[in-house]
């Protein structure tokens, strides 16, 4: 497994630089515009990491000192970065699925709600149920709201942000009734471990090995596939640098994972979900349809895309991890509360903006998905090891997601 | 020019020119206007009758044209639309400018509504609306939302409100475009009234019949350039139709036979519904065939209903249509536009920026669309399978691209027109429609798309071009179909197609030569 910031190296859409189709353009063009000229795409992802590392090394450097174990500042020493990840590991899962919702053109403003109701559901299943009948319950239950929400928004005609603001009071509503106002506490050890379990530092170490080796395969294979179509294969210096930078992310991955005691199970889930979110919007037809459908509906249309059903399935995707994040959030806290997940769909539409999605469709990342949410993250934790009080926290979480709108479009006027 | 001497004008355009980037639209062109008169302007698609009618309303605002335009004797420099307004002119453009939700009277008084200290005099505004709604004839409440009235009854509330500026000066383009015969006889009646109260009318049409009928001067445009101006009595529809099509057609055009082979696509009765009007027919029973290796050209003049046509043949018409469609000779059912493909049936959509591409997204995600599971993969994707497939096609059609990963939202038009060419040839088609396929686009990118077009119709595929410049069609067509209102009005083989022929068909003169 690597880092859940680098993760998509592996799998990222191609930019200019590793196609030229034979022949398509004289060889000087190609050089001077491709190879010295960044994609406005790859220079946000650029923008967003360093962000992401300047916040860092800031809050690195103001918790210096003030404990006398951490002379080097607490932020990044493995317990305290490892206790990050779990904690952005629900925003993160929402943040995946909001992001194919928000690139097909529409928006949920139900998923916090639905949170509180999965997860109630789910603890309420564990009597009769069992493990499996808790978490059945939630993921079947987020997959059947998913898809009735996208049917009245795909087939009914009825706005997305309309369907889901009247989900977002009606679900809420369904688990007070159904709880009672009463909060119920997860009782079965493997459901809670979902949330604040951690694998044994053998078993992380086997799946980065697998990771690497992955990583070795693919790129291999990659370049296998591209003389095979007659495209341009990437050097020998190339092909170790796209194998060796991913490698080095995993072990220093694993290696701050395993200090801080093994890698903790939701942030597993979520790197298994940015995996597969990121192969579904970039390497499935569905993916490519819903950027041409978020894009251009009309050419999306004509160019014979079923747009209903996939904003339906699109619906339904969100809805299966919406499941997934109220099992690791309920599990986490220990007991499900009835207004479990509030504000949460704003988290993870932040998230998404934050990691450059556009809400007008068409344009977004996974991986900017989970950035973002790493981002928001990040100054939770910052913010509160330096103790800044909670009011200021919202004004500068606020403060970020606009100014980082506002550059986005900053730079994107200028190009 | 002759008119009646002793008398000054109302308006005065002298020597308009206005261009844009790479086109001159208008070049020296002069028009004048008489109070009490009806001129009418006509002219082919694109003869600069609308920009012409753009710098006289105040669209384009002064410096941005050459020339000068004199209203009551008096050299006027608008500096927007509403400068235009206050010195009297009106028009009314074929979009009619109304808001649905709003009422009558908010529409006809909308940014000059009589108030006190910002306050909205409301009785007065009503009053004066009804007043200005019996002068048109109009039997409705001013407080009725104009959403709740037809096309026609929009159109005279659009009069009424030219009325309430005082307009001396009043331009309809295209007036009759969306009217019943009754709407436009009671329109007829509203404009020969204000004829007789002085009102200078500047007339666009392409219905020569209507023209012939409300005119005193005729003025036809094309190319950009006055042909000439004359009293209406001294000219008939044969001579006005020479006029608007007097051009040689050029020699970009090379001269190809196209061999034909089998039929290969056949509609029959295709009859179209508008859908925001009910019983009004945008397409009436039309049929035609197309042979594998010829080009079918489908020629007409704006509103004909030639888009109209190939969206509800492709299955992506909005409206109710009936018909039947046949390819290789046998039925086929297409209702969406998925099915249109399956069938080997390629639509290459007229204004690329709204139909065609997903202009964010790179060419080659662009030209892979419509044949990505045919091209990739049904579920899982091959990127490196459509990037030889998309990196062919791009050397194939000479697309200037820095790589096939450059957004298509950078191209210029005539790279872009490939790129969606080049999404439909990737759905490996039977039959290919091309509506405008030329529009926007430089003159060099225009000859490479026409190469492309006798290259594919050599190669055996069969070609349905719609196009509203008369030479593209006379140029590349095989055999022509003419559409006028809905209805084919006219077909000629290559040899028949004079450009005088085909614009009396487009002008609703039905004649079947072939």
């Amino acid at each position: 497994m690597s880092h859940p910031a680098n993760e998509p190296d592996v799998k990222r859409p191609l930019t200019n630089a590793d196609v030229s189709p034979p022949g398509a353009v004289p060889e000087g063009v190609e050089a001077r515009e491709g190879r010295f000229r960044l994609p406005t795409e790859s220079l946000r992802a650029y923008t967003m990491i360093f962000a992401l590392v300047a916040i860092w090394l800031f809050f690195q450097w103001k918790t210096m000192g003030i404990n006398p174990s951490y002379p080097y500042g607490i932020f990044l020493s493995p317990g305290n970065f490892s206790n990050l990840l779990q904690q952005m590991a629900v925003t993160g899962v929402l943040a995946v699925g909001m992001l194919m919702v928000i690139v097909a053109g529409q928006i949920d403003l139900s998923v916090g709600s639905l949170v509180g109701l999965a997860g109630g559901v789910a603890a309420m299943m564990q009597d009769p149920g069992g493990l499996p009948g808790a978490l059945g319950a939630a993921l079947v239950l987020g997959v059947i709201i998913g898809v009735f929400q996208g049917a009245l928004v795909a087939y009914a005609n009825i706005p997305a942000f309309i369907v889901t603001l009247g989900g977002l009071l009606a679900w809420r509503g369904v688990i007070l009734g159904l709880s009672k106002g009463a909060t119920i506490p997860v009782r079965i050890p493997f459901f809670r471990e979902l949330g604040v379990g951690k694998l044994p530092q053998m078993v992380g170490l086997g799946l980065a090995a697998l990771a690497i080796l992955a990583v070795v395969w693919m790129t291999i294979s990659r370049n296998r596939a591209r003389r095979r179509h007659g495209l341009t294969v990437p050097g020998a210096g190339a092909t170790a640098a796209r194998i060796i930078i991913p490698v080095v992310l995993i072990i220093a991955f694993i290696y701050l994972m395993n200090a801080g005691g093994g890698v903790p199970v939701p942030v597993l889930v979520l790197l298994a979900v940015a995996i597969l979110g990121t192969f579904l919007t970039q390497n499935t037809t569905f993916g490519r349809y819903l950027y041409a459908i978020g894009g251009n509906p009309d050419a999306a249309r004509l160019s014979g895309i079923n747009i209903r059903r996939y904003i339906l399935v699109a619906f339904g995707v969100l809805g299966l991890l919406v499941g997934v994040a109220s099992l690791l959030h309920t599990a986490r806290v220990g007991s499900a509360s009835p207004d479990a997940g509030t504000y949460m769909e704003l988290d993870a539409i932040a998230a998404c903006v934050i990691g450059g999605t556009s809400l007008m469709g068409g344009r977004g990342t996974v991986s900017g998905a989970v950035v973002g949410a790493l981002i928001m993250a990040s100054l939770d934790n910052g913010m509160s090891l330096l103790n800044v009080e909670n009011y200021t926290q919202y004004i500068v979480k606020g403060a970020v997601l606009v100014a980082a709108v506002g550059f986005d479009m900053l730079g994107r006027r200028k190009s | 020019m002759s008119e009646s001497a002793g008398r000054t004008p109302v308006l005065e355009m002298r020597d308009i020119t206005k261009t844009f980037p790479g086109v001159r639209a208008l070049d020296g062109v002069s028009f004048d206007l008489y109070a009490g008169e009806l001129h009418a302007l006509v002219g082919e698609n694109g003869a600069g009758k609308s920009t012409l009618m753009k710098v006289l309303g105040g669209v384009y605002p002064h410096g941005t044209y050459g020339g000068e335009v004199v209203v009551g004797g008096e050299v006027r420099r608008f500096a927007g639309v509403r400068d235009a307004e206050n010195a009297g002119i009106a028009v009314i453009f074929q979009e009619l400018s109304l808001i649905k939700e709003l009422t009558i009277g908010e529409n006809i008084f909308l940014g000059r509504e009589p108030r006190t200290f910002g306050v909205i005099r409301w009785e007065e505004l009503y009053s004066r609306a009804q007043k200005l709604l019996d002068e048109v004839q109009l039997p409705f409440d001013p407080r009725t939302p104009v959403g709740h009235l037809g096309i026609g009854q929009q159109q005279l509330v659009e009069i009424a409100k030219a009325l309430s500026q005082e307009a001396r000066i009043l331009v309809l383009d295209e007036p009759t475009a969306a009217l019943t015969d009754a709407e436009v006889e009671t329109l007829f009646r509203i404009l020969e009234r204000l004829r007789a109260r002085g009102v200078g009318m500047i007339y666009i049409s392409h219905k020569l019949d209507e023209v012939f009928r409300m005119s005193n001067r005729i003025t036809v445009l094309r190319d950009g350039r006055t042909v000439g101006t004359e009293p209406t009595a001294a000219l008939d529809e044969p001579r006005v139709i020479a006029r608007m099509v007097g051009r040689e057609v050029g020699d970009i055009f090379p001269e190809v036979t196209h061999e034909r082979g089998d039929e290969i696509f056949e509609v029959r009765n295709i009859t179209v519904e508008d859908p925001n009007l009910r019983g009004k027919l945008l397409v009436k029973d039309v049929s035609f065939k197309v042979r594998r290796g010829e080009v079918l050209g489908i020629a007409g003049l704006m509103g004909a209903g030639r888009s109209d046509l190939l969206m509800a043949i492709f299955g992506a018409h909005p409206g109710r249509t009936t018909g039947e469609v046949y390819v290789a000779g046998v039925r086929a059912q297409i209702r969406r536009p998925s099915d249109a493909i399956a069938y080997g049936v390629g639509f290459v959509t007229e204004d690329r920026k709204r139909f065609g591409l997903v202009l964010d997204q790179t060419i080659l995600n662009n030209m892979t669309l419509a044949g990505l599971p045919r091209l990739s993969g049904r579920f899982v994707t091959d990127v490196d399978a459509e990037a030889a497939a998309g990196g062919r096609a791009m050397k194939d059609l000479r697309v200037k691209a820095n790589s096939i990963f450059t957004i298509a939202g950078t191209l210029s038009g005539g790279n872009q027109q490939k790129v969606v060419l080049a999404k439909w040839l990737l759905t490996n088609p039977r039959v290919l429609f091309l509506d405008e396929p030329t529009r926007g686009i430089d003159v060099g990118a225009k000859q490479e798309i026409y190469g492309h077009i006798n290259r594919l119709a050599q190669e055996g595929l069969a070609i349905v071009l719609v196009s509203s410049e008369l030479p593209e069609v006379l140029g590349l067509s095989d055999r022509v179909l003419v559409l006028h209102e809905g209805r084919v009005t006219g077909e000629f083989k290559r040899t028949e197609a004079t450009p005088e022929a085909v614009m009396a068909a487009a002008t609703g003169h039905t004649q079947r030569a072939a």
